[in-house]
């Protein structure tokens, strides 16, 4: 499962506190854009991060590529990943972060892409699902997902592969009860567990892909 | 010459049919790049977002449009209902809003509710609620019917079993909630991308209603996300899609919303049952006698009375039911429609009256077959069921397992049927002169493989390998399919393809025939080699270029009555669970699918669907239901947290046996998806009542109701 504790904000530069602030400072500020505009560059030089609440000039790092968009403070992550990026890997089950499959890494960890405001993520390497094909190669995770049929609509299959491949990249010899433990926090409606567990049985008993 | 016979092979004779393939969509499936309805993002498009009602009823009072509309990024607004209006039940539709960004429409969305107001009026929501119900005229008797004698029988009895049985009301819970893109390209000409089980008819219920030529509008469904049943029609949301997009002149995507969905996009109507059944000393049930009653929603049905005891036709009955109309949100077709609620209401009071007598649940079970359609079948699938669980070994009477540290285990098992016939369904099949194959089909995929079907059957008519055949589906301008729904579609494709790549093959046999002077009913079609009499005549490829530089192409149709599909399956199920006597909770040890479904395509595929039904079965016994407010008339856990779906570490074992012997495979195709998710809520109560000596009455078996049991009933 996705560890929620993650979805406290560290490392990317903004914080509930801040957001706050400069949401109160934008109600009385005449040109906003031109202030978001400094603080983006404001970013890592030690100034206060504070934004407005319009649209902001924000860079988010996807799959190895730097996107900079204008999005305002409250867009969430799946949204913009999904809209603006097109990454529609990323499924949007619901909004309240239970279902797993908007799974997607940052900086090398599993999380919920609808638990992240995309401003969370400036400075930080996100990775969906996208990142793990190149059109001809596909990743080891999603050849066991597809020899074990662990699929029916396939809606919910991209989040699980990225669950399973951070369960193996934290442990590539993982145990039944790890595996279980961690993909705890995705939900297939079809029911395909059993495809899914063997499938990451199979790898992590070869000590990982 | 011999007459060529539309059939399918023998099953020995066959390279591909019946035999292990890999999902040929498996890994756009897996990677994100298929493309779902909720996934489409042309240039422009806006986002909707929903206002509904949040009573169980009300009127609206106030309504104000013009101060949504003044929101920056809201391009459009479409009401649903006006002032005026009253809404039935919680979720009701009230407006929806299209803006260039999500977070935008939720401003409107906001607006919109500021100035909503309503006269909340009285509601009734507590579907087990008969007494009340009737009460305040909400009950519709549903009638009653009577065979042979039941009080004598009950007189003449060595045993008499009542009980109370129940089943709560789920939700389809579609992981891509119900939803379409739709997007104009003239001012009478829209795309439709909808979340459908039913690509070929949905077209023309946008139509209708926009004034538009059926021709004009374009629909497509190239992969579904979640489709048990609800997924039928536009719906008045996909309508509210397309006139938004019309309004804002750009297009619009809408999809439900997870609350909505739970609350309106369908779900499977509740049952409640009063039954007693008695029996003779050895194990004969001779009588049943049964009230049920339970909620559709506002028009006040639940499951059939025709049915009821499920499977089982006894000698003597007298069955009433009465329908309750609740302030709930409507049902939809729900996989299996009444199957899963009559066999968990009533064989469970099967395996009371086995404990009444003192005897097994699987001995009354196999006494009583003959009282089955198909008793020599349930007869063969249940000794095989018993070995994989070893029944035997492990059975003891109801109560009477060891208790290891307050946890004790026990053994259920239970039965159902399905029609599973062919839908009507056509398709073209072309095969170009470089050898390459095309279906095409207006036909879908709900997650029951359908591309692979269709490729595995063309792949065994022409002799080649699955991944040579490009299929191609989910547009409603490809040879009309049917609806996906009631196990239909592997016998509703592979019927009609199988079909036009015989008439295909025999034209091909005979350009073989011509050129190398042979004998075309010699011919046989393997290995990507045309073979007379089982020796090489030609490749595939070569024997393709014989049609000259056009392709040929034919079209197939079915159901017909040539042998290739069928209906009628019968289908076991035995659970294995442990009860934790102090905490209430119940753990699946292992859950035994004993299933037929006549001939198979793809064995791998086939055994999905019926892991997938166990586990949905699982959800519905132990933790899945809909919880309604009285109070406050609303459906409180529309959510996916509240709404308990088990995870991946609480299903236990899964066994699958594909019950296929050759009088099975004679038969032809029979669909698969609806029977194996209909008795794992009565195998599953029974393994319960096996583990703790009493029933737990209602499903699905929480905790809580698990202890009130234990302690007595008490509630």
């Amino acid at each position: 499962m996705p560890d929620q504790s993650q979805t406290t904000n560290r490392g990317s530069g903004y914080n509930r506190r801040d957001f706050l602030k400069g949401s109160g400072a934008a109600v009385a500020a005449t040109a906003i854009a031109a202030q978001a505009t400094d603080e983006v560059q404001a970013q890592g030089k030690g100034k206060p991060n504070v934004v407005s609440s319009g649209a902001t000039k924000v860079k988010l790092t996807v799959n190895g590529k730097d996107h900079v968009l204008m999005l305002e403070p409250r867009a969430v992550l799946l949204d913009v990943l999904r809209n603006d990026l097109n990454l529609t890997g990323c499924k949007d089950v619901d909004d309240r972060t239970a279902s797993g499959a908007d799974t997607v890494m940052i900086d090398g960890k599993p999380v919920l892409a609808s638990s992240r405001l995309a401003i969370q993520c400036v400075g930080q390497t996100i990775q969906t699902v996208e990142s793990l094909s190149d059109g001809k190669n596909v990743d080891e995770v999603i050849t066991g997902f597809v020899k074990h049929d662990a699929m029916q609509c396939g809606f919910c299959t991209p989040g699980f592969v990225m669950a399973t491949r951070a369960v193996l990249n934290k442990n590539p010899k993982a145990s039944l009860e790890e595996i279980q433990k961690q993909l705890g926090g995705n939900i297939c409606r079809c029911g395909t567990y059993h495809g899914i567990t063997k499938c990451a049985l199979e790898i992590a008993k070869k000590g990982g892909a | 010459m011999v007459e060529r016979q539309i059939a399918w092979k023998a099953q020995n004779e066959n390279a591909v049919i019946g035999k292990r393939h890999l999902r040929i969509d498996g890994v756009e499936k897996a990677t994100g790049d298929a493309k779902y309805s909720s996934d489409i993002n042309t240039k422009g498009t806006l986002f909707a977002r929903l206002v509904t009602c949040p009573h169980g009823h009300a009127k609206i009072v106030n309504l104000d449009v013009e101060a949504v509309k003044k929101i920056k990024g809201v391009k459009a607004v479409h009401l649903f209902k006006d002032v005026g209006a009253e809404c039935r039940w919680d979720g009701e539709l009230i407006a929806a809003v299209a803006a260039e960004r999500p977070e935008q429409a939720d401003d409107g969305v906001r607006a919109l509710k500021a100035a909503l107001k309503f006269e909340v009026l009285e509601h009734f929501v507590d579907e087990e609620d008969l007494k009340s119900g009737e009460a305040i005229g909400r009950g519709k008797d549903l009638g009653t019917n009577t065979k042979g004698d039941v009080v004598a029988a009950q007189k003449a009895a060595k045993a008499v079993s009542t009980g109370y049985y129940g089943i709560h009301t789920i939700s389809h819970c579609c992981l891509e909630t119900h939803g379409s893109h739709c997007e104009w390209t003239a001012d009478d000409a829209v795309n439709v991308h909808l979340s459908t089980q039913n690509v070929s008819g949905t077209g023309g219920q946008f139509a209708g209603p926009l004034g538009l030529d059926a021709a004009n509008v374009s629909l497509t469904c190239n992969y579904i996300g979640g489709g048990f049943g609800s997924k039928f029609a536009a719906d008045e949301w996909g309508l509210a899609c397309a006139k938004l997009a019309k309004e804002a002149g750009r297009p619009v995507r809408l999809m439900l919303d997870r609350a909505t969905e739970l609350k309106i996009g369908g779900n499977r109507p509740s049952g409640f049952a009063k039954v007693t059944v008695c029996a003779d000393a050895e194990g004969n049930i001779t009588g049943w006698e049964s009230h049920h009653w339970g909620t559709s929603g506002i028009n006040g049905s639940t499951i059939r009375l025709n049915q009821m005891p499920y499977v089982f036709a006894f000698d003597n009955y007298k069955r009433s039911a009465t329908g309750l109309s609740t302030n709930c949100g409507p049902q939809r077709a729900w996989r299996a429609p009444n199957h899963p609620q009559l066999c968990a209401v009533s064989q469970t009071a099967i395996d009371d009256i086995a404990a009444k007598l003192g005897m097994d649940s699987y001995d009354v079970f196999m006494k009583n077959l003959a009282k089955t359609p198909r008793g020599d079948v349930y007869a063969k699938q249940m000794e095989v069921g018993a070995k994989l669980i070893d029944w035997k070994k492990k059975a003891h009477l109801h109560g009477k397992g060891q208790k290891k540290g307050g946890v004790v285990s026990g053994l259920g098992m239970a039965l159902h049927t399905w029609g599973g016939r062919a839908h009507a369904g056509t398709c073209t099949v072309k095969i170009h002169p470089d050898g390459t194959v095309e279906s095409f089909s207006g036909s879908q995929d709900i997650g029951t493989g359908t591309r692979t079907v269709i490729a595995c059957t063309l792949a065994e008519t022409f002799g080649l390998p699955e991944t040579a055949v490009k299929v191609n589906l989910g547009s409603n301008k490809y040879p009309r399919s049917g609806p996906s729904g009631g196990s239909t579609t592997v016998g509703g494709v592979s019927g009609p393809n199988r079909r036009a790549g015989l008439e295909l093959l025999w034209k091909i046999f005979d350009l073989v025939a011509a050129k190398h002077n042979v004998k075309a009913d010699s011919l046989t079609a393997a290995g990507q080699k045309i073979l007379s009499d089982g020796k090489a005549v030609c490749t595939w490829k070569e024997a393709a270029g014989l049609i000259g530089p056009m392709p040929i192409e034919a079209q197939g149709q079915g159901p017909k009555s040539d042998g290739l599909t069928d209906q009628g399956v019968a289908g076991i199920q035995m659970a294995e669970v442990s009860v934790d006597t102090e905490t209430g909770q119940v753990r699946m040890n292992k859950f035994i699918a004993v299933q037929d479904c006549g001939l198979i395509i793809c064995k791998t595929q086939a055994e999905s669907q019926v892991y997938g039904a166990l586990i949905m079965g699982i959800a519905y016994a132990l933790t899945e239901e809909r919880i309604m407010d009285n109070k406050t008339g609303r459906f409180i856990n529309a959510d996916m947290e509240n709404y308990k779906l088990p995870r991946i570490g609480d299903i236990g074992e899964l066994v699958v046996e594909m019950y296929e012997p050759e009088s099975e495979y004679t038969r032809g195709v029979i669909g698969l998806g609806e029977p194996p998710v209909i008795a794992c809520g009565a195998a599953i109560s029974n393994a319960v009542a096996n583990a703790i000596g009493v029933r737990v009455p209602v499903l699905p078996m929480t905790p809580k109701r698990v202890l009130d049991a234990l302690n007595g009933g008490a509630v």
